[in-house]
């Protein structure tokens, strides 16, 4: 057998692993003892499984999973014009983000494209930091110093940071037995300085597999231990540690964009269907006046949710087609562990982009019948 | 390294397939092997040619896919497709389950027996492993 395409390749592009040593994450001694299988990603040596994809998929659908994502990165944006600052750098609105709180947004190029999505956390009164992804904090990090404006200190925390993502319907349980109990525990797109098992971390009510539960920022000399107190709190609930595989088709199957694949530096957040991260162009952010320049597109492309229907599993990159032509290409796509079936998102053109159109997949050379379906999949 | 089942009695290939002769004939049953299993992860789906198609040795003749990855399935040997295992349409997974028994890919009449002598026995295809199995 060879790996043909695709094996375990959702690196974001302008990825090459292989040419330059592999970092590892505060947490690497963890993953070996667990047996986790180590891929490289985004530059990192990071675990796609410890036992099987399916395994810990479910897991996190009706219990709990413990990811490493230390590799994801975090700028930090402190002074009197952070505000207006990060609100000409991002799409969502910055100003009624209160301290605590945390909201999605989109960075875009003068070209209306996305640099990168990230997570915009507003910690202090004037602090604020983006949770960046692995393969773009460099690029994210360039932009922002590019862009700078005075009375805005820049720190780029992606090194000494790690990352935990405690996810799953039991997550809140686990986390509240660990809690010191000084403050609440964060509700959903909400943050709080807490300490869990004795460490003093920031936790928040966000993830990136369509399940509730918390990721947890934390000093990297204290992450090897936290993670260890999560797993062994969370045994009796059925908490298991799950790899990136597992996070890949979990934010799937939940529709939710990957860098990379869905998104990149020529995609218009419109394109993707994000405009409800996306203030009114007027309003004029980095990026703003392409993207209203791109309106006037005759028939654009739209990202749709796809369901196949004849036997077969679209991956990323397989061409789409209709009436013999072919009229997009598929992002990522594989088989949902949950849902019994296989689902794609792709980009097509708007005009077939309706829930309910027939399209074909170009799979192996063999056209294989997909249905446009709503997202999230269900 | 970790511990995987290489069956002594069978014959293997660098890709990862297993081949069992039935008998003295020229019948053959092949398959994948539990460090071929365990490298895919959940296998999802197996997409083989029909009965009656003829294979080429080396030659990609099937596709075997897991959550994440698409790999091509390599003929060991010439030959003509007797049977293909019908079971992994509905039951993919029993590749992981039972690679060397249910899991079993296509039956193969060879077009040359002698062809057979070409692959490695287990204590080759276990070294082979342990050099790749870090």
């Amino acid at each position: 057998m060879s790996g043909g395409g695709g094996a375990e390749s959702s690196a974001p592009s302008g990825e090459n692993a292989e040419s330059e040593a592999l970092r590892r994450t505060a947490l690497h001694a963890n993953h070996v003892r667990l047996g986790g299988r180590l891929v490289p990603f985004a530059g990192y040596e990071m675990p796609v499984q410890y036992t099987s994809i399916k395994e810990e998929h479910l897991a996190v659908r009706e219990r709990a999973g413990l990811f490493d994502v230390s590799h994801m990165g975090q700028i930090q944006l402190r002074g009197d014009g952070a505000v207006a600052y990060l609100e000409s750098l991002l799409t969502c609105n910055v100003a009624s983000l209160g301290v605590g709180r945390a909201r999605y947004g989109l960075m875009l190029n003068d070209q209306g494209g996305c640099i990168d999505d990230v997570m915009l956390t507003r910690v202090a009164d004037d602090t604020y930091f983006l949770c960046v992804n692995a393969s773009n904090v460099e690029k994210c990090w360039t932009w922002i110093q590019d862009h700078s404006v005075p009375k805005v200190k820049l720190e780029n925390r992606s090194q000494a940071t790690s990352l935990l993502a405690l996810q799953g319907p039991a997550a809140r349980g686990i986390l509240e037995r660990l809690h010191g109990g000084d403050t609440p525990l964060p509700k959903r797109f909400r943050v709080a300085s807490c300490e869990i098992a004795g460490a003093r971390v920031l936790a928040s009510g966000t993830g990136y597999t369509g399940s509730p539960g918390f990721e947890i920022y934390v000093l990297n000399g204290e992450a090897p231990r936290l993670f260890d107190a999560l797993l062994e709190e969370g045994q009796v609930d059925g908490l298991i540690p799950t790899g990136l595989g597992a996070r890949d088709t979990l934010r799937l199957d939940a529709a939710l964009p990957l860098y990379g694949h869905e998104l990149d530096d020529t995609t218009s957040p419109v394109e993707a269907g994000l405009e409800r991260f996306m203030k009114p162009l007027e309003s004029g952010f980095f990026g703003s006046e392409a993207v209203a320049a791109r309106a006037d597109d005759t028939d654009p492309r739209r990202l749709v949710g796809l369901e196949m229907v004849g036997r077969g599993i679209a991956r990323a990159e397989y061409e789409i087609a209709y009436a013999g032509n072919v009229v997009g290409v598929v992002t990522s796509g594989a088989p949902s562990p949950t849902l019994g079936k296989s689902v794609a998102l792709g980009y097509v053109p708007r005009s077939l982009s309706d829930v309910g159109q027939t399209l074909t997949i170009l799979i192996r050379n063999k056209e294989v019948e997909a249905c446009v379906v709503e997202t999230p999949f269900k | 390294m970790a511990d995987y089942l290489i069956p002594d009695e069978l014959v293997y290939t660098a890709e990862d397939e297993w081949v069992r002769r039935d008998g003295d004939t020229d019948e053959v049953v092949i398959g994948v092997t539990d460090f071929a299993q365990n490298q895919l992860g959940d296998i999802v789906f197996v997409e083989f040619p029909d009965a009656g198609a003829s294979t080429e040795s080396g030659a990609a003749f099937g596709t075997i896919e897991s959550v994440k990855a698409v790999s091509d399935l390599f003929a060991p040997l010439s030959g003509e497709v007797l049977a293909i295992n019908e079971a992994l349409e509905d039951a993919p997974e029993l590749v992981n389950e039972a690679c060397y028994g249910d899991g079993w890919l296509i039956k193969l009449r060879v077009s040359d027996i002698a062809e057979i002598d070409g692959l490695m026995d287990a204590a080759a295809y276990r070294a082979s492993v342990a050099e790749r199995d870090s």
